[in-house]
C-alpha cells in the first residue's frame, strides 16, 4: 500500500521534471503526453488507495523521512491516506488527468507548450502534498507550492502586462493570508507541542476557549486567502488571465478548495469553537450572494464562471461553518466535476472564437458546436441544482443543513443565491449557444474542438450527472469514520417536500426567465448607451462594487508611496550612508596617517622616539599592575566586576 | 649620595641616552646624526658595564664588547653610503632626502 | 670617597661634552667634543673594573671610529656653520625628557631590577682581562667569530662604496697597458 501512496504522490513530480527538461525548447508533443500518462498512473494509484480505504480499518500512514528534529520540535515528511485525504486525492487526480489531456489540444499552437505542462504537473504534485500530509508543516509546504505554481500558471503568458499583474495580485493576496495561517500554526505548536494532526487535535480539548478561538480564526484567515473569501477575493476573477485549463484545474477544482480542506481537516478544532464556525458560515453565505450579484451583469464568460466558483465556495464554507463537514466535502467533490466541465467548455468556445470573451458577440453557436453545448448545458443544470444531477444532492443538502439548525437568515441568503446562480449560468448559455447569430458579422468562423478534447471532458460529464445519487450514501459511510456523522433530517415530511419542490420551482423559473430574456432576437451588443448600462445598480455590479478600485486607491498606492519613502529616505540616506561612512572612516584614516610617511628622516626619527616613549609608558603601567595585582583585584571585586 | 650604587650609573645612562635622543631628533645634517647615534650606543655600554659590575656577572661586559664591534662596522658602512650619496647629490641635508615619501 | 669624586667629575664632563656635540652649529666642535666624550666614558669603564673594555673603548672608539669620522669630515667645508632648519623644539625636549623619566622610573622603581640574577659569575682572583678571555673564547665563541666576519664584510663594503675606478686592477695589467693608460690621462690633463 505504501508503494501506491508514493506512486500517487510522486508521479506528477516525475512528469513535471520530464516536461521541464524541454521547457526552453520548441513544442514537442511528448512533453504533453508523458505528464498526462504519469497523471493517469497517479489516478490509478489513488483509485487503489480508495479501494483500500473503503475496505480496511486503518488509514495508510507513512513517514518518508525526518525533516526537523530540533529540541522539542519534531516534524517529519509524513503522509496519511485516510477517508478525507483519499477523497481529495481522487478529485485532484481525476480532474488533473482530464485537464492535462485537454490541454494537449488547447495549447496546441502555443510556443511555450512544454513549460505549461511542467508548471501544471508541479501544481498537482504540490496539491497532493497538501492533501496527503499528516502535519501542519507539510500542509504549509503544499500550500506555498500551489501558490507558487498558481503564480506561474496565471502569469503563463508573461509578455502580457495584465497577466503578470494578475499573477502578482494572486500571489501577494495569498501571502497576506499565509501570514495569518502561519500565526495559526505557531499557536497550534505553542499550545500543543506538536504539529501532527492526530496529536494536536487530541490535545486541543484541554486548552482554554480563548486560545482555541484565536487558533481557529488565524487558520481560517489562511483559508480565506486560498479560497478567495471576502475581502481577499479580487484575485480570483483576475486570475482568469491564465489559460483556460489552468482556470479549470486550479480555480475550480483544486487550489481554491484547499481552504475548505483545511477547515474540514481541522473539524475537531472548529467543533470546539462554534462561534467561530458561525462566523465562517455567515461569511460564506455573504460571499455566495456577493459573488452571484457580480456575475449577473458581467460580460466575460470566464469571469462569470469564476464568480460562480466564488459563490459555490461560499456554500462550502457555510456548510463547514455550521458543522456539516461531510456535506461541505461532498459539495466540494461534486462542484469540482461540473465546474471543471464548465470551464473546459468555455475554453472550447474561446478557442473557437479566437479568444473573444464577450458572450454578446457570440450567439447561435449551438449550430456548430453541438458537443460543447450539450456539455455546458448539462454542467449548468448540475450547477443550478436540478434533480437528479449532482448539484441537487450537494447544494440542496446545504440548504437543509441551514434550515435544520435554525439559521434562517443563512438559509434565505443561500436560497436566493441558488436562484441567482441558475439565472446567470443560463444567461451565458443562452447568449452563447442560442438566439441570433451575432458573430459572423464580426468575422468569426467557429468550429468544434478536437475530438480527443471532447472525449477527455466526457468523464467529467458522466460524473456531473451521476455523482449525486450514486455516491452520496457510500461517501457518507466512508467519510464519517473520520468526520462527525450528523445527519440532517427535517422533522416533518411536509416541510421537507415543500422546501425541496419550492427550491426546484424557484430555480426552474429563473432558468426559464434567463432563456426568455437572452434568446430573443433583439439582443444587441451593448455599447454603453442603453439605460440599463447607465443605471447605478449596473455600474456598481460591473465594477465589482468598486472594491478593486478601493484597494488600488487606498491600499496599493499609499503602500507604494511608503516604500518609495523607505527606499530614498531610509535605505539610501541612513543604511547606505552608514556603510559608506564606515568605509570612509578607514579610507580617511589611511589618508591622514599617510602624512607620517613624509620621507623626511628627521620627522620619522621623531616618530620613532614618540613610539618608544609610548612603549615605555606601557611598560611602566603593566609593571606597576603586575606588582600590585592583588590590590587591583581587591578593588575591582569591590566594584562588583 | 656618597656611596655610588647601581642607580647612580643608571641615572647617568638615562641622561646620556636622553641627550642622544635630542641629537637624533634635532640634527638635520646626516653626519651630525651619526654622532648622536654614537652617543646612544655609548650610554648603553655604560649601563651594561655597570650592571655587570654590581651583579658580578660578565655577561654585561661581553655585550658591551659586541656593541662596540658592531658600532664600528656600522660607522664604516654608514660613512661609505654617506660618501656615495654626497657624490650624487652634493648635499647631505635631511630635509632634501624625501624620495621615500609614502 | 675617591670613587664618588671620580664618578661625579667624569659624569659632569661626559654630559657637557655630549651636550656640545648635539647642540653646536660648528661641525668641527661637534667632532672634537664627541672624541672627548668617548675618552671620558672609558674612564667609567676603568672605575667599574672593566679594564679590558676600557682599553677597547679607547682603541676602537676614540681611535678608529673617530678617525673614520674625521675622514668623513673632509668632504665638508668646516669653516661654514652647519645650517639646520629647526623642527619644533618643544616636541624634541618634551619627548626626550619623558623618555628619560620613564626609564628612570622603570629602573629606579623596583619593577625590573628585582628580577636580575647572574648567569656567568665573576671568578675572584683572576684579572679582568683573563676573565673576559675565558668567557669570550668559551661561551661566546660563535658570536666572536661571526662578529669577525661581519667586520670583514663592513670593511669590504666601505672600500667598494668609497672607491673610484674599481673596474681596473693595476696588479693584473702588464706594463704596456699601464703605460698606455698613463698617457691617456696625461693627454686629458694637458689638453
Amino acid at each position: 500500500m505504501e508503494l501506491f501512496l508514493y506512486t500517487a504522490l510522486f508521479s506528477p513530480l516525475v512528469g513535471s521534471m520530464f516536461a521541464a527538461i524541454f521547457a526552453a525548447s520548441p513544442k514537442t508533443k511528448l512533453a504533453g503526453i508523458i505528464p498526462s500518462l504519469l497523471l493517469g498512473v497517479s489516478l490509478l494509484s489513488s483509485m487503489i488507495l480508495l479501494q483500500h480505504v473503503l475496505t480496511a480499518d486503518t488509514p495508510v500512514h507513512v513517514e518518508l523521512m525526518t525533516w526537523m528534529a530540533t529540541g522539542d520540535l519534531y516534524i517529519p515528511f509524513g503522509f496519511v491516506v485516510d477517508q478525507v485525504s483519499v477523497t481529495m486525492m481522487m478529485v485532484v487526480t481525476l480532474v488533473s488527468t482530464v485537464v492535462h489531456v485537454y490541454a494537449i489540444g488547447y495549447m496546441d499552437h502555443d510556443k511555450s507548450f512544454n513549460r505549461f505542462f511542467a508548471w501544471l504537473s508541479a501544481f498537482v504534485f504540490s496539491m497532493l502534498i497538501l492533501v496527503m500530509s499528516d502535519n501542519f508543516a507539510g500542509l504549509f509546504i503544499g500550500w506555498e507550492g500551489v501558490g507558487l505554481c498558481s503564480w506561474g500558471l496565471i502569469g503563463f503568458w508573461y509578455h502580457k502586462e495584465s497577466a503578470t499583474w494578475a499573477a502578482n495580485e494572486a500571489f501577494i493576496m495569498n501571502r497576506i493570508a499565509d501570514l495569518g495561517m502561519l500565526i495559526g500554526i505557531f499557536l497550534v505548536y505553542w499550545n500543543t507541542g506538536t504539529l501532527q494532526y492526530d496529536e494536536a487535535f487530541a490535545a486541543m480539548p484541554g486548552l482554554d476557549h480563548e486560545t482555541l478561538t484565536w487558533m481557529g480564526i488565524f487558520l481560517f484567515i489562511g483559508a480565506m486567502g486560498k479560497s478567495a473569501q471576502f475581502p481577499l477575493h479580487t484575485w480570483l476573477a483576475d486570475a482568469m488571465e491564465g489559460p483556460t485549463p489552468v482556470s479549470a484545474l486550479i480555480h475550480a477544482a483544486t487550489m481554491v478548495t484547499a481552504g475548505v480542506y483545511l477547515v474540514v481537516r481541522s473539524n475537531e478544532l472548529y467543533a470546539l469553537i462554534p462561534n467561530v464556525g458561525l462566523f465562517i458560515a455567515s461569511l460564506g453565505a455573504f460571499v455566495a450572494i456577493f459573488a452571484a450579484t457580480m456575475a449577473l451583469v458581467n460580460r466575460d464568460i470566464k469571469r462569470v464562471i469564476a464568480y460562480s466558483t466564488l459563490s459555490q465556495l461560499g456554500y462550502m464554507f457555510a456548510a463547514a461553518g455550521l458543522g456539516a463537514y461531510w456535506v461541505a466535502l461532498f459539495h466540494l467533490m461534486a462542484h469540482a466535476f461540473f465546474k471543471a466541465l464548465l470551464f473546459l467548455g468555455g475554453g472550447n468556445v474561446m478557442h473557437a472564437m479566437h479568444d473573444e470573451l464577450d458572450p454578446f458577440k457570440m450567439g447561435a453557436l449551438g449550430k456548430t458546436m453541438k458537443g460543447t453545448m450539450i456539455m455546458m448545458t448539462l454542467a449548468s443544470v448540475a450547477l443550478a441544482g436540478i434533480f437528479p444531477l449532482a448539484g441537487f444532492f450537494s447544494k440542496d443538502l446545504i440548504l437543509e443543513v441551514a434550515f435544520v439548525d435554525h439559521h434562517f437568515i443563512i438559509y434565505s441568503v443561500l436560497l436566493l443565491t441558488a436562484g441567482l446562480t441558475a439565472f446567470y449560468s443560463f444567461r451565458i448559455i443562452a447568449l452563447i449557444f442560442h438566439g441570433e447569430d451575432r458573430h459572423t458579422a464580426l468575422g468569426h468562423h467557429p468550429h468544434e474542438a478536437y475530438k480527443f478534447m471532447l472525449w477527455a471532458m466526457a468523464p467529467l460529464l458522466v460524473l456531473a450527472a451521476i455523482a449525486g445519487f450514486t455516491f452520496k450514501e457510500p461517501f457518507f459511510e466512508m467519510v464519517t469514520h473520520l468526520l462527525p456523522n450528523t445527519e440532517y433530517h427535517i422533522h416533518s415530511h411536509l416541510t421537507y417536500w415543500i422546501m425541496t419542490i419550492g427550491t426546484q420551482a424557484f430555480v426552474i423559473i429563473s432558468i426559464i426567465y434567463a432563456y426568455k430574456k437572452y434568446m430573443s432576437s433583439d439582443i444587441k451588443i451593448p455599447d454603453g448607451t442603453s439605460n440599463m448600462e447607465n443605471s447605478f445598480k449596473y455600474k456598481l455590479l460591473i465594477n465589482q462594487y468598486y472594491i478593486p478600485h478601493f484597494y488600488e486607491e487606498y491600499l496599493v498606492k499609499p503602500y507604494r508611496e511608503l516604500s518609495a519613502v523607505f527606499w530614498t529616505k531610509i535605505d539610501e540616506k541612513i543604511v547606505d550612508a552608514t556603510v559608506d561612512g564606515i568605509a570612509n572612516i578607514f579610507y580617511s584614516t589611511g589618508e591622514k596617517t599617510r602624512d607620517m610617511q613624509s620621507g623626511n628622516l628627521s620627522t620619522m626619527l621623531k616618530w620613532m622616539v614618540a613610539g618608544t616613549v609610548a612603549l615605555l609608558s606601557l611598560a611602566v603601567v603593566f609593571g606597576l599592575a603586575a606588582r600590585h595585582s592583588d590590590s587591583i583585584i581587591a578593588i575591582l571585586s569591590g566594584l562588583g566586576v | 649620595m656618597m656611596e655610588i650604587g647601581l642607580n647612580h650609573y643608571l641615572v647617568l645612562t638615562t641622561i646620556l641616552f636622553a641627550i642622544g635622543l635630542v641629537g637624533v631628533m634635532r640634527r638635520k645634517n646626516l653626519l651630525m646624526l651619526f654622532f648622536a647615534t654614537e652617543i646612544l650606543l655609548n650610554s648603553v655600554n655604560i649601563s651594561f658595564a655597570a650592571i655587570s659590575h654590581f651583579y658580578g656577572d660578565l655577561t654585561g661586559q661581553m655585550f658591551a664588547f659586541f656593541v662596540i664591534a658592531i658600532a664600528a662596522s656600522e660607522v664604516a658602512v654608514g660613512l661609505g653610503l654617506l660618501i656615495v650619496w654626497h657624490k650624487k647629490h652634493n648635499n647631505i641635508d635631511l630635509d632634501t632626502m624625501t624620495s621615500m615619501r609614502g | 670617597m675617591f670613587e664618588a669624586v671620580a664618578f661625579y667629575l667624569f659624569a659632569f664632563l661626559t654630559i657637557s661634552m655630549f651636550w656640545i656635540t648635539v647642540t653646536t652649529s660648528q661641525a668641527l666642535y661637534a667632532l672634537t667634543a664627541l672624541a672627548a666624550g668617548m675618552i671620558f666614558i672609558s674612564a667609567f669603564f676603568f672605575i667599574l673594573g672593566a679594564d679590558f673594555l676600557g682599553a677597547i673603548q679607547i682603541v676602537v672608539y676614540s681611535g678608529a671610529v673617530m678617525a673614520l669620522y674625521s675622514f668623513g669630515m673632509m668632504f665638508f667645508d668646516t669653516t661654514r656653520d652647519v645650517k639646520e632648519k629647526q623642527g619644533n623644539k618643544a616636541i624634541i625636549l618634551g619627548l626626550s625628557t619623558l623618555a628619560a623619566i620613564l626609564i628612570v622610573a622603570i629602573f629606579a622603581g623596583p619593577i625590573v631590577s628585582d628580577n636580575i640574577h647572574a648567569l656567568y659569575p665573576v671568578i675572584e682572583g683572576a684579572g679582568n682581562t683573563q676573565q673576559v678571555g675565558l668567557v669570550l673564547f668559551t661561551k661566546y665563541l660563535v658570536p666572536f667569530e661571526v662578529a669577525a666576519v661581519m667586520l670583514l664584510v663592513a670593511m669590504i663594503a666601505g672600500i667598494v662604496l668609497a672607491g673610484k675606478k674599481m673596474d681596473l686592477s693595476l696588479t693584473l695589467m702588464d706594463e704596456e697597458e699601464i703605460h698606455l693608460m698613463n698617457e691617456e690621462k696625461n693627454k686629458k690633463v694637458l689638453s
